[in-house]
């Protein structure tokens, strides 16, 4: 594994000159940065920026053809073993929520730890009501996924994902196909998520979720960072002209 | 309405105006006359058996070649369906050309082909391909050793027998520490390898082997002993089995396809392992989506084999075709084809719904 | 200005901007699909290898055993069966009719069916270029020009539409009397064969079993029961029986059940095929029903439309449209299915090569004359299915 001198020493993730290409389109052009455990970043920025590739890098759901990702110590390669051991510390939840249809609310939850953990079954069950119980959804446990909101449904994504106990919890534009009065329910967990010190990185338009939350915002433009401040820097004094009218065209909805 | 019971009352009286002018009357007397005629294979038969046991010959026959070629079929079209969806280029590519292929040519033309131009065209009996373990292929048919019971046989049942109950104690056993050490598994784990192991032991330990070999021997003129597929039957199996395995092919490859991607990204998400996704994640939501199609294309084969008729294999319709030529019963042989086909898929349908009924109970 | 907002230098940026070699070019597409795991490796060894034999053998057997002399010995007879070659300018008259459609068509349409004409003429004029008799090559140049000449004259003539569709409709009967013909040189249907009797008996299964098709499955909706179990026992009767056996009972019943009335074979299997494509016809036409949504009649009851009104004016012309992949799909069965008619005893394109094989001097040709009959299906149904998914994608049907 290559050293990274300048990444301080509790970074839990380090991009060193990140690039990915779908066939010719160059979609991440040399992503070079770090987070630290605990930290709460919010990722934004227009469609196609490469901000969801980016992200997506980070558990091998997309192949990076050049630079390194390391992730708590392994670096991310070919190499299986170390894509099955990353998967497990880093948990995603997803824009369309991907919730297994055939499995009811708490299998999708235990399915993970039952098979990649080998827990126990009871185990398993035990963890996954207290995760329900958590995003405020205990009720319907024992229900299909198709039988409850798509705000609910995501909190049972969010609740599969913790399921593993993962280290970094990666969102990928988590309220985006909700209705509004369902966004509310959904980031309310991502908040109390936040209070205990899970490292987040959030991909997401809601910019009062990034003020209130975020420890730091990245700005993704045309596949590279092009802004990355305090929230407070970010809104207030945004270097950089991209970002300037991304803000104000956000803020005016 | 009225217009109907109209329509039905000319038809009827129109259809016994033609009977008159034919000299024919309706009814199902001529079923206990004497067939007369002879049929090439199936069950035991003697041109001197009445129409009906001539007719039950053909339902048989036409059983008999849809079941193989269902089977046949299946495995054909699961190989190429996930063929289909291989990483590899080349595999794929092969997979797409023989459904393509085998699609878009009428089976008709396909049975045909294979009954001339592929069996007709094999050596004579004296000239037979001989293959390993006693098959021969000739232009009579293939010939393959058939196993004969022994006194043997009772032994090895015996153990088969306790096999079977050891299975069933060890499946027990085994269920109960899966569910004491709550871990999901493989519940027949222990009893499927013991039942194997008791089996192979009754077939060594028996005083004499359980079967024989009835090996296929070259004798005057002919083969005698063991099993003989007709050219007929290999012919229509063969061409079945290719056409309706290219349209199942097609049906896996999009069942499995229409379980969608992310899907698949939500199972690696959570670290599951490329087979355990496959097994618990996609076929669990493709076959329900497979299994309905794949019921239409079993009772398409079945209904195809009545092409038979074109290389003259007996089948239902074939016999049914004679019965008609002799006897000039032709409404009362043709309701009697139809309400065959008709029980099949009946029965058919009955089994998929009795299938999906069980589906939804499990799932959703 | 711009390059200031990337954190990244543009000489980095610039470099960057092709994708790595080693994730390029030939050798990497084949490691990549080939030979990326040890048993894709082990799957393409055995696949090349199976490949070079069944090749090898194929193509020994096409260039040197096979004798492929009766192809074009017999290529009128594949085209047209026992149509009497004197009157062979009634099929050429036919193909110009369709000439002048498609090219008008093509030119008030564009897009797709410019695609299509322009393939239509490219395969005349290959035909053109091929060694047949002068005449035959003639009648193709013939419709070359016509194609053209009618795409010319319909480009951009949009408001024309209508008539098309009309001319179209028209087209049906007017080639059914262009083929027969009336007084001493008509040309009996019982002369009619090889691609053309199979195209014919396609054509006219999906065309008229259309409206039995819509009335069936309008019946099997119906409210009063006689009219639906009728309807619903003729439809899964006919769907749960082969083909073969309901062109058998045309063969023999419709002389029984139509006693007087002189019906000739060609004429019966073409009743048949109509009657059994109905029955799919109606099944398909019942799943375009179904998939109309409750509101739609509820808003056309709304504004006072009558039953008839509804269904004529908002429930068909949705649900027909939906059902146009799976019509198209059935044509392509129905395509291949009229091939059974070649066991009743037409000499349909089948027909035509098994009587081929039959004669004494082309024995023991069944191989050649099989692939070839086999070649002639394939293209017509690969290119109609190839075609059907093209239109699906114009139509955006099963797209929201």
């Amino acid at each position: 594994m290559a050293e990274h001198e300048n990444a301080p020493n509790d970074s839990i993730i380090v991009c060193e000159d990140v690039h990915k290409w779908f066939d010719d389109f160059h979609v991440l052009k040399g992503i070079t940065t770090s987070f630290e455990k605990g930290e709460r970043a919010v990722i934004c920025g227009p469609s196609g920026s490469g901000k969801s590739t980016f992200i997506r890098t980070l558990n091998r759901l997309e192949e990076h053809q050049r630079g390194t990702i390391v992730i708590d110590g392994v670096e991310l390669s070919d190499d299986l073993r170390n894509i099955n051991l990353i998967r497990q510390e880093v948990g995603m939840v997803f824009q369309q929520f991907n919730l297994f249809p055939h499995l009811t609310n708490l299998q999708n939850i235990t399915l993970g730890p039952i098979r990649v953990r080998k827990m126990t079954k009871s185990e398993a069950e035990e963890i996954a009501l207290s995760l329900l119980e958590r995003v405020d959804i205990a009720d319907q446990a024992y229900k299909y996924p198709s039988e409850i909101s798509g705000g609910q449904q995501q909190r049972v994504a969010i609740a599969r994902a913790l399921a593993m106990e993962p280290k970094i919890m990666l969102f990928d534009e988590p309220t985006s196909a909700l209705d509004p009065e369902m966004i509310t329910e959904v980031l309310d967990v991502m908040r109390e998520l936040a209070r205990s010190g899970m490292t987040m990185l959030v991909v997401t338009h809601e910019m009062g979720f990034a003020r209130e939350v975020a420890d730091r915002i990245l700005f993704f433009d045309e596949g590279a960072i092009v802004e990355d401040a305090a929230p407070a820097d970010f809104f207030d004094n945004p270097q950089h002209e991209r970002t300037k009218l991304f803000i104000s065209q956000t803020l005016q909805h | 309405m009225l217009g109907v019971i109209l329509l039905l009352v000319i038809l009827y009286t129109n259809m016994l105006k033609g009977l008159r002018g034919l000299g024919l009357t309706l009814n199902l007397d001529f079923l206990q006359d004497e067939a007369g005629f002879d049929i090439s294979e199936g069950i035991p038969y003697e041109p001197s058996d009445v129409y009906l046991k001539a007719f039950w010959v053909g339902i048989l026959n036409t059983l008999k070649v849809s079941i193989i070629g269902i089977v046949c079929a299946t495995l054909l079209g699961l190989l190429f369906g996930i063929a289909r969806l291989s990483s590899n280029w080349l595999i794929r590519t092969i997979a797409t050309a023989y459904v393509e292929c085998f699609r878009n040519v009428p089976l008709l033309l396909q049975i045909l082909f294979w009954y001339t131009a592929v069996v007709g065209q094999l050596p004579r009996v004296r000239e037979s391909i001989a293959l390993f373990g006693g098959v021969f292929i000739n232009n009579r048919g293939i010939y393959l050793p058939s196993p004969e019971p022994t006194a043997g046989l009772r032994i090895w049942l015996g153990f088969l027998g306790a096999g079977l109950l050891l299975a069933v104690i060890l499946y027990v056993v085994r269920w109960r520490k899966l569910r004491q050490l709550d871990r999901p598994g493989f519940r027949a784990k222990w009893a499927l390898p013991a039942f194997l192991i008791v089996a192979l032991c009754g077939w060594f330990l028996a005083p004499s082997r359980p079967f024989t070999l009835d090996l296929p021997v070259l004798q005057g003129f002919n083969f005698r002993g063991g099993m003989r597929f007709s050219p007929e039957f290999s012919a229509l199996l063969i061409a079945l089995s290719v056409y309706t395995g290219a349209f199942i092919a097609e049906i896996v490859r999009s069942g499995i396809q229409s379980v969608v991607k992310g899907q698949r990204e939500a199972a690696r998400a959570i670290g599951l392992k490329e087979s355990q996704t496959l097994r618990l994640i996609v076929l669990p939501q493709s076959i329900p989506i497979i299994v309905p199609p794949l019921t239409s294309q079993y009772l398409n084969l079945t209904k195809n084999s009545s092409l038979a008729v074109a290389i003259g294999f007996p089948d239902l319709v074939s016999v049914g075709n004679t019965m008609m030529t002799q006897t000039g019963q032709s409404i009362p042989v043709f309701a009697m084809i139809m309400v065959s086909y008709l029980v099949m898929s009946l029965t058919t349908s009955a089994a998929m719904n009795w299938y999906n009924r069980w589906i939804n109970r499990v799932g959703r | 200005m711009r390059k200031a907002y990337y954190t990244v230098e543009e000489r980095e940026l610039t470099q960057a901007m092709k994708p790595p070699a080693h994730t390029k070019g030939p050798a990497r597409w084949i490691k990549d699909n080939l030979f990326n795991t040890w048993y894709n490796v082990l799957l393409s060894c055995l696949a090349l290898i199976c490949i070079f034999f069944i090749s090898k053998a194929l193509l020994t057997w096409a260039f040197t055993e096979a004798k492929w002399g009766v192809i074009p010995a017999n290529l009128q007879l594949f085209g047209v069966g026992a149509y009497p070659r004197e009157q062979i300018w009634r099929v050429w008259s036919v193909i110009y009719i369709l000439c002048v459609l498609v090219g008008l068509s093509a030119g008030m349409w564009g897009g797709l069916v410019f695609r299509f004409a322009v393939v239509l003429g490219g395969v005349w004029f290959i035909g053109a270029l091929l060694p047949f008799e002068l005449s035959t090559r003639g009648w193709f140049l013939g419709a070359v020009a016509i194609t053209a000449a009618a795409l010319f004259l319909g480009r951009g003539r949009t408001a024309l539409r209508p008539w098309i569709l009309g001319g179209w409709l028209l087209s049906f009967p007017l080639i059914m009397i262009v083929l027969r013909g009336f007084g001493e040189n008509s040309v009996l249907t019982s002369n009619w064969g090889g691609l053309l009797l199979t195209l014919i008996l396609a054509v006219v299964g999906i065309v008229v079993s259309f409206p039995l098709g819509v009335f069936l499955a309008l019946c099997r909706q119906s409210n009063l029961p006689a009219i639906r179990w009728v309807s619903t026992a003729y439809i899964e009767m006919v769907r749960g029986v082969p083909l073969i056996t309901i062109l058998f009972m045309g063969n023999i019943l419709i002389p029984i059940f139509m006693p007087g009335l002189d019906i000739n074979q060609v004429l019966r299997m073409g009743l048949a095929i109509t009657f059994f494509s109905a029955a799919y016809m109606a099944e398909n036409v019942r799943g375009g029903l179904q998939g109309i949504p409750r509101g739609q009649h509820e808003a056309a009851q709304a504004i006072g439309l009558n039953y008839v009104q509804t269904m004529l004016f908002i429930v068909l012309p949705q649900a027909l449209r939906s059902v146009i992949p799976a019509i198209v799909g059935q044509f392509i069965a129905l395509f291949k299915d009229t091939s059974l008619v070649a066991i009743i005893g037409l000499i349909d394109l089948l027909g035509v090569a098994r009587s081929v094989i039959a004669n004494p001097d082309w024995f023991g040709l069944q191989a050649e004359v099989y692939l070839f009959a086999a070649i002639i299906y394939f293209v017509f149904s690969y290119s109609m299915s190839y075609g059907s998914q093209e239109i699906e994608t114009a139509l955006g049907v099963g797209e929201h």
